[in-house]
């Protein structure tokens, strides 16, 4: 007989769940594993709602198994550690990202890009080695394996921070892989949300000279005053976007609706890469003669493995760079949900679990 | 036009041109510049027939003007150098390829890469730096300025390297630039044709396992047994494209006809290179997730530039490479345009320009 997610493992849980396509988030009761000898367990403080939790509930892509508890940029403090981590100590202040499981032997985990491998096991809606699913950050507590767990210095506020465990590394790693983290390189940032205003924070750090293509004029004032970006092309003017014609080295595209490449890369240098780091859910029209022109290439990335993101969150804490934010209580999250579908917020929502989920409990 | 290039140029030139855009060639007479100081003028030996030609003479890609006389393919023998020419002497054996003059002072033109300057003008079809209209290799001499002509190696021979100066540079730089030449990695080879035999040609001579990705069944036993094919995948079996999956470092796409893009990149492994060198007309379809899960990319290639042409030259008389060829003579050319529609042809045709030309008209 199926265990009930409250008694598949030996240590009660609770959180906010979607039970069905609708979306709609409730109080859920569950259950975690206990702290194994490579694991730690922490107290989550907060926890991000990124774009992929809104599709996930919805079952936009297909692959949804309810009951689902989303949430996978999560913060917290370590209450117990097994005997063999050594990487955290109880009170670490400690984040975990998209993965909590790989294989550990193929060429992608051999070499630090983990988020490759081909059994990858995400923080939520997936298969862990048990058999049992994966349920994430919206909820009391997280046990993980130590090799998920990324350190966060004490000078990085931990609200702000959370956003960087999949906001942060989705565009800090394919600036770096694809070289345009360099002083001098001039680069694109198109879409100004989650992705997007994180992306114009990285770029200007690593000295690059940042364009924002928006479809909203009325965030030019923002990208400019606010984030620091170089200059604002509005990509629906025809002028601008003609004006700016072969200078890119390279554009960071976050957008996730369908839309046309064409005028991105004609906005590209010789040898130019346009990095799609939004997921549209239908495939895009590639016309071949300006990658053939200009030996330009489009590429996608996909978050990063586990030492950049630790590698990540040290720069950004070095750099002063968090997540614009806006702070909710639980019981908000599905109004959070509406206006996220909306793109209505500045730019991420962090949960406060800490101060805000046991008060829901039933 | 072709009347005004006549008056301003000084030497008589025999050629086939097309028309029209029925694409029908036939004897055309025209006039070549007198050689300048930095030209090389020479007596054309072979020229391939490339498939960009029947494109053009077609007016396909909407920019041909007519009377075309296509061919950048062209090899032959050195019969008067300008007076500032260093590289060459009347007796070399050169070859020209698909440009005959770029701008020379931008960041491109400045790094070799002249093939991607915006102002490079092609060997045919295109206007020169004089106004006059570009004429190609179907025609007995050429006189081109001395930076885009190359050297044929010495042990090479002149008709089977006419074809390695457009589909030649057109795989070796992209292997060499996407860094798919490394001993051990793995290569695809999309379409087996121009471009796709001479891919397999070099990506073999730098180490790399090469396998073949075609519609076509019947090539498979040639492809192995002949071209050293490592291994080759029918791209209409599913079962033999899905256990061929997440194996490749990278991919050579020669094919210009619309195909889907979403097999190949399933055949890539993480990191894998899609890489485009054939131009088909019309957008294709780009599904992004398969990208993303895999940190994979579709880029673009187009010819090389002249330095990375010679070092090509240099590298094919090195190993031995030089295309498959059916020579024909000139007046065979509308029936091999024909045949070439059909892919009919291994694996590419060389027009015997020297012997055949003058007596065809």
């Amino acid at each position: 007989m199926a265990k009930s997610p409250e008694d598949r493992h030996p240590v009660k849980a609770f959180g906010w769940a979607a039970t069905d396509p609708s979306g709609d988030l409730s109080p859920f009761k569950f259950s975690r594993r206990e702290t194994g000898d490579e694991d730690v367990r922490f107290k989550v403080l907060y926890c991000w709602i990124c774009h992929t939790d809104l599709h996930s509930i919805k079952n936009d892509w297909g692959n949804s198994t309810y009951p689902l508890l989303p949430g996978h940029e999560i913060v917290g403090e370590v209450t117990e550690v097994g005997g063999k981590v050594t990487k955290v100590k109880v009170g670490d202040k400690v984040g975990v990202g998209g993965l909590v499981g790989t294989c550990h032997s193929c060429e992608n985990c051999l070499n630090d890009l983990e988020i490759y491998c081909p059994k990858l096991i995400l923080t939520y809606n997936s298969i862990h080695t048990d058999g049992t699913i994966t349920y994430g950050g919206y909820s009391d507590h997280m046990v993980a394996n130590q090799r998920y767990i990324v350190r966060f210095p004490d000078n990085l506020r931990l609200a702000a921070g959370a956003p960087l465990l999949c906001a942060g590394i989705t565009v800090y790693s394919p600036l770096k892989y694809f070289g345009l983290a360099e002083a001098g390189k001039h680069v694109g940032v198109v879409g100004l949300g989650g992705l997007g205003h994180v992306a114009v924070k990285f770029a200007k750090a690593f000295g690059a000279k940042v364009i924002v293509i928006s479809t909203s004029p009325s965030k030019m004032k923002e990208a400019l005053e606010h984030l620091g970006a170089d200059s604002f092309l509005a990509s629906r003017d025809p002028q601008q976007m003609q004006a700016a014609m072969g200078t890119l080295d390279g554009i960071i595209d976050t957008v996730s609706a369908v839309h046309p490449l064409l005028p991105l890369l004609s906005l590209l240098k010789s040898n130019g890469k346009l990095i799609m780091v939004g997921a549209p859910e239908k495939p895009l029209e590639l016309p071949i003669f300006p990658l053939l022109m200009g030996r330009k290439t489009v590429a996608g990335s996909m978050g990063g493995g586990m030492k950049e993101t630790q590698e990540m969150i040290d720069f950004a804490a070095k750099h002063n760079i968090t997540a614009d934010i806006e702070v909710i209580s639980m019981d908000y999250v599905n109004t959070a949900m509406e206006r996220l579908d909306k793109a209505d917020v500045r730019y991420r929502f962090v949960i406060d679990i800490g101060n805000t989920l046991a008060a829901t409990k039933p | 036009m072709g009347e005004i290039s006549e008056q301003v140029n000084q030497k008589n030139a025999l050629g086939w041109a097309a028309r029209d855009t029925s694409g029908l060639l036939s004897p055309f007479t025209f006039s070549r510049r007198a050689t300048g100081e930095k030209d090389v003028t020479f007596k054309v030996m072979y020229c391939g027939i490339c498939h960009s030609d029947l494109h053009m003479l077609k007016n396909e890609w909407g920019v041909s003007t007519y009377p075309l006389v296509p061919g950048h393919e062209v090899v032959g023998v050195v019969t008067e150098v300008g007076s500032k020419v260093e590289k060459f002497k009347v007796g070399d054996k050169v070859g020209v390829g698909c440009m005959v003059g770029s701008c020379r002072s931008c960041d491109n033109c400045a790094n070799n890469i002249e093939n991607y300057c915006r102002n490079y003008i092609l060997t045919y079809g295109a206007k020169y730096y004089d106004g006059t209209i570009t004429y190609g290799g179907y025609s007995d001499v050429m006189v081109v300025d001395e930076h885009f002509v190359v050297r044929i190696p010495e042990k090479l021979p002149l008709d089977a390297t006419a074809p390695l100066l457009c589909a030649g540079i057109t795989v070796y730089s992209p292997l060499r630039f996407y860094g798919l030449d490394k001993p051990g990695m793995h290569v695809g080879v999309v379409g087996l044709g121009g471009l796709g035999h001479v891919a397999v040609k070099f990506a073999k001579a730098m180490g790399v396992k090469v396998t073949v990705i075609s519609t076509s069944p019947n090539k498979k036993k040639e492809s192995i047994e002949h071209l050293g094919v490592d291994s080759f995948l029918v791209s209409r079996d599913q079962d033999e494209m899905q256990a061929a999956m997440d194996t490749m470092d990278g991919i050579i796409d020669t094919v210009s006809a619309p195909h889907p893009l979403l097999p190949l990149i399933g055949l890539l492994k993480s990191n894998g290179k899609l890489v485009l060198v054939g131009a088909p007309e019309k957008p294709l379809e780009l599904p992004v997730f398969p990208l993303l899960l895999g940190r994979k990319m579709v880029g673009g290639s187009n010819i090389g530039g002249m330095k990375e042409t010679q070092e090509m030259l240099d590298f094919a008389a090195k190993h031995n490479i030089t295309a498959e060829i059916e020579l024909i003579p000139m007046d065979y050319v509308n029936t091999a345009m024909e045949r070439l529609l059909k892919a009919d042809v291994r694996y590419r045709f060389v027009i015997d320009i020297a012997n055949t030309l003058k007596s065809s008209s």
